[in-house]
């Protein structure tokens, strides 16, 4: 069952809460399941993008181990005709490759079991689609409530490969039982094949065209048998929508998010050491680097990475670094040198995942907040930004460099696993209004010219760069403590006014920060019930609101996205008018609240915390914030096994 | 930027020095090495600004302050990633790095290493002198096991590494040793260093007066053998470091092998001069390979603010 649990108190789920939206009743939330290297990522992202073409919105995320090949993965695609950002725990239809996927791996394990499949999360009147071979009785499903689909993969794939003049071949192509996998449902849901098709065509094009066909006979043959078959369909049935109502839309990750942001901010040098899940972004932007002029560096660590973009920022160029936590830690003393020097960036890019230590590769988490807010030793400034969606990952990924450039230090973006792997239906993105800010520039009157001063004091803290290899502009600068013109110096007056005018740029950019990077307070303005939450869980928390706006309660939400310079006023003001405030976070010590405290002195009064490893879903929002306020509990941890 | 033509003028050794105090102890090795890179740099009539001197942490690592180019002293250990930053944003730069040698071979040997397998084209000039000077005479990678320098409570109980070897197995395409002391063979070394297309690593022997009592001016002298203890390389007709065919895979490992084994001549018999050299494709010319526009100009230069990334979505949709 589904459960929230009130740390220390087993109290269970208040449900009565829960108002149906109209996305709850109208979404389909479809998994496929199977072994890694089984071939789900491209079923379900082919599904995904049939979806699209019927015009619907999408919200797909994946969940992986750390290994190459052989353990479960799977995959969720969320479809509804209005906008989803999240996912239910909830199924309606559920694809099996394999046996685990069903019903878990603790038959065959000896030591701690990982999960228990996935059949009891089949909601009554759902559907799940295995393979006949595997020879299941009925009975061991236990249930009577949903719709078993057995469909015999090998013999579907032997048709079709017939039907293709491939005929015995079935051993050779078996990777392709996915395809009859995912034939089949499409067959029970009821989908148009003819979109299914086109995206299939997408993925498979020019040299691969013949594997376009083959596939598209698999999932012919697997839809027409699954039909015939079965007459009795799930209670969810999926329909595009009309031709007319069709809006053309991307369907994008996270990644891809921040590596289209970068190279239109004019990035020149991305750096990086491989790290789940960091690695898909700048494999991304080195298949893009040759047509964008992008050179990307692969280091032989995170301190390499850190220091080269140190280097290549300090002589006028865009640089950035993408990493994980692990990663992240190696570059602490990169972060001091970048801000004692005030280079212009690194801009680094730190995609979550669970910790400590190398803790949860493959999996999502934001317990690295606090430690994005300290990265060296020393005071320093810095910038850090959170991003809750495609869109904001987007611009906020693009306006980092500004800052990087304006303000001369580094800035982190801090993203999760989550954003990065999950798949988005979004808007197109406009970045008409996008204007490139390389801040202050030292341009010296002539060749001749002496006396420029790299790290001069200014109002505003921002000494104007010279670009090395300009004639009239040479600078030393040093990550000792230093004068003006960047040498050594231990002067007593010299390295108060040196700390001053650095962190006096904090200040500075606190006030030319628009609000729109600071806070969004989604929602009504004033309201009965105040969420506090930062980052990817936006989207559950979005999705969520609705439902829990059950007897005339009204509910907003305080999304936190620049964390430093911290808008301490605003929230002040804003918590200041809350009446009850919950804070979600997936992280153990809830250290967005912790924050919040350190900048307001304002204590949440409820606390909802997820530390699995895996995202929020939507229906954990609800069950956690109604666990919190049904038992007036000040923490609740939710976790769906 | 290229360097708009105008009338040629002689950079003197006066525009290579800064105003600011050099706090070596007297005696010191370091002297001589910063001599001579200055010197170099007249002899090789580069201008100050086209120079990027990129350094570690300790006391050659103050060097860039003392040289009027462009300067970053950087972490210790971390001086080659940041060069090689340095040199990929901008090429047309003349980029030297300078570091100890703990800098260079403990905490940072891992750049050191994977710096050689880079080969960009930059210099690398390490100033080994087998002692930590700033944190006051501790024994660095290079002082080799059983010594004790007068600042060492006990002899050191590991061995030293051999930094050429360690180069020639990097895949370093210029490999040499100087002597701070010889500042005539130090300063056409580093010319040829700095000429070289590829990273250049240029090891230089340097007198710690105050804390390596065992690696004296006198020692190197060979006081005590009675002959002088640095052999030069090209002394002999018969030695020649350069691979003729970097394709021959033959002439590669014989050349390596030969200096190899002049590397480890020990106790009485120190090599200095060009142990190795071969030209391949550097780092930068590969990058160029992938994007033409950097033939013609630095990665700084192009107009990478004008991208349109509307393909990239058009892909996605």
């Amino acid at each position: 069952m589904p459960t929230a649990y009130p740390r220390g108190l087993g109290s269970g789920l208040e449900l009565s809460l829960v108002v149906p939206t109209e996305l709850s009743r109208r979404e389909l939330s479809w998994v496929i399941g199977g072994p890694q290297g089984g071939g789900i990522n491209a079923s379900a992202e082919i599904y995904a993008k049939a979806l699209l073409r019927g015009g619907l919105h999408v919200f797909a995320n994946i969940e992986f181990h750390s290994n190459i090949m052989g353990k479960h993965s799977y995959y969720r695609v969320t479809t509804a005709p209005v906008p989803v950002r999240s996912h239910i725990d909830a199924i309606h239809m559920l694809v099996a490759l394999d046996q685990e996927t069903l019903f878990g791996d603790a038959s065959e394990r000896k030591h701690y079991p990982s999960h228990t499949g996935h059949v009891h999360r089949v909601s009554p009147g759902g559907g799940i689609v295995y393979d006949a071979d595997l020879k299941i009785d009925n009975a061991r499903f236990g249930r009577d409530d949903i719709h078993l689909y057995q469909i015999p993969y090998f013999e579907v794939l032997e048709e079709a490969l017939d039907q293709v003049g491939k005929g015995g071949q079935s051993r050779k192509y078996i990777v392709m039982r996915n395809t009859v996998a995912l034939g089949a449902s499409i067959g029970i849901a009821g989908y148009d094949e003819e979109l299914l098709f086109e995206a299939i065509r997408d993925e498979f094009k020019g040299r691969k065209a013949e594997a376009a066909e083959m596939n598209i006979a698999a999932v012919r043959v697997a839809a027409a048998y699954a039909r015939n078959h079965f007459p009795q369909r799930p209670d969810r049935q999926l329909a595009p929508l009309p031709a007319a109502q069709r809006r053309p839309r991307l369907l994008i990750k996270g990644f891809q998010a921040v590596g289209i942001a970068k190279l239109k901010a004019g990035l020149g040098m991305q750096t990086y050491y491989p790290i789940s899940p960091a690695t898909d972004e700048s494999v991304y932007l080195e298949q893009k680097g040759p047509q964008y002029q992008l050179t990307v560096v692969q280091c032989e660590d995170e301190i390499a990475s850190i220091n080269m973009a140190i280097g290549a920022a300090h002589m006028g160029v865009r640089a950035a670094t993408s990493t994980a936590g692990p990663g992240f830690a190696l570059m602490s003393e990169g972060f001091g040198f970048a801000a004692i020097t005030e280079a212009p960036g690194p801009v680094v890019f730190l995609w979550q995942r669970g910790g400590p230590s190398t803790g949860l590769p493959t999996r999502t988490e934001q317990a690295d907040l606090q430690f994005a807010l300290h990265p060296a030793h020393g005071d320093f400034p810095h910038i850090v930004i959170a991003s809750g969606d495609i869109e904001e990952a987007f611009f906020d990924s693009f306006e980092s460099f500004n800052w990087a450039d304006r303000y001369q230090l580094p800035v982190v973006v801090l993203l999760e696993k989550f954003l990065a792997s999950s798949l988005f239906t979004s808007e197109r993105l406009d970045t008409s209004r996008l204007r490139i800010d390389r801040g202050p520039v030292y341009r010296p009157a002539s060749p001749e010219q002496n006396g420029y001063r790299r790290h001069v004091i200014t109002a505003d803290g921002v000494s104007p760069r010279s670009v090395p290899g300009t004639a009239g502009g040479i600078f030393s600068t040093t990550s000792d403590e230093h004068d003006p013109q960047g040498h050594i110096t231990e002067g007593i007056e010299n390295r108060i006014a040196m700390m001053r005018k650095r962190m006096e740029k904090l200040e500075t950019a606190a006030r030319e920060i628009p609000d729109a990077f600071k806070w969004k307070l989604h929602g009504p303005a004033q309201a009965d019930l105040t969420l506090v939450g930062w980052g990817s869980t936006k989207g559950a928390i979005l999705d969520a609101m609705g439902e829990l706006e059950a007897e005339g309660r009204s509910v907003n939400f305080l999304q936190l996205r620049l964390m430093r310079p911290f808008p301490a006023d605003a929230v002040s003001r804003i918590l200041a008018d809350a009446k009850t405030t919950i804070l979600v976070e997936a992280n153990y010590t809830g250290q967005l609240g912790a924050l919040i405290r350190e900048q307001t002195g304002v204590v949440m009064r409820h606390r909802v915390l997820k530390y699995d490893g895996r995202p929020f879903s939507r229906n954990e929002v609800v069950e956690g914030v109604s666990a919190a306020l049904a038992d007036h509990k000040t923490e609740v941890m939710v976790s769906h096994a | 930027m290229p360097e708009t033509a105008s009338a040629p003028r002689k950079f003197t050794l006066q525009e290579y020095k800064t105003d600011v105090h050099v706090d070596w102890c007297p005696g010191c090795g370091d002297f001589g090495i910063l001599s001579s890179i200055q010197q170099a740099f007249v002899q090789l009539q580069i201008p100050p600004h086209r120079i990027a001197m990129i350094s570690g942490i300790g006391c050659s690592g103050k060097t860039p302050h003392y040289i009027d180019t462009y300067g970053l002293h950087t972490l210790h250990g971390r001086a080659l990633p940041v060069a090689t930053g340095a040199k990929l944003a901008n090429h047309e730069l003349t980029v030297v790095a300078v570091g100890g040698d703990g800098d260079g071979y403990g905490i940072g040997a891992g750049y050191f290493v994977n710096s050689g397998r880079r080969n960009v084209d930059m210099t690398y000039i390490v100033f080994n002198n087998g002692v930590y000077g700033l944190t006051k005479g501790q024994a660095s990678p290079t002082l080799g096991k059983g010594l004790k320098t007068k600042s060492m409570p006990e002899a050191s109980i590991q061995e030293g590494v051999n930094p050429l070897a360690v180069a020639l197995g990097a895949g370093y395409t210029w490999i040499g040793r100087g002597y701070a002391l010889d500042v005539k063979h130090l300063v056409p070394l580093i010319v040829q260093a700095i000429s070289h297309k590829g990273t250049a690593f240029l090891d230089v022997f340097q007198t710690c007066p105050v804390y390596n009592d065992l690696r004296t001016k006198d020692w190197y002298a060979g006081e005590d053998i009675g002959r002088p203890r640095l052999r030069r390389l090209d002394a002999d007709p018969e030695w020649n470091p350069v691979v003729n065919d970097s394709g021959n895979i033959a002439e590669i490992v014989e050349k390596k092998t030969r200096a190899l084994t002049a590397s480890y001549e020990t106790s009485d018999s120190l090599a200095v001069g060009l142990f190795y050299k071969v030209t391949l494709p550097t780092y930068d010319d590969q990058l160029a390979i992938k994007v033409p526009a950097l033939r013609d100009h630095p990665l700084v230069d192009l107009p990478l603010d004008q991208r349109n990334v509307e393909p990239l979505f058009e892909e996605l949709a």
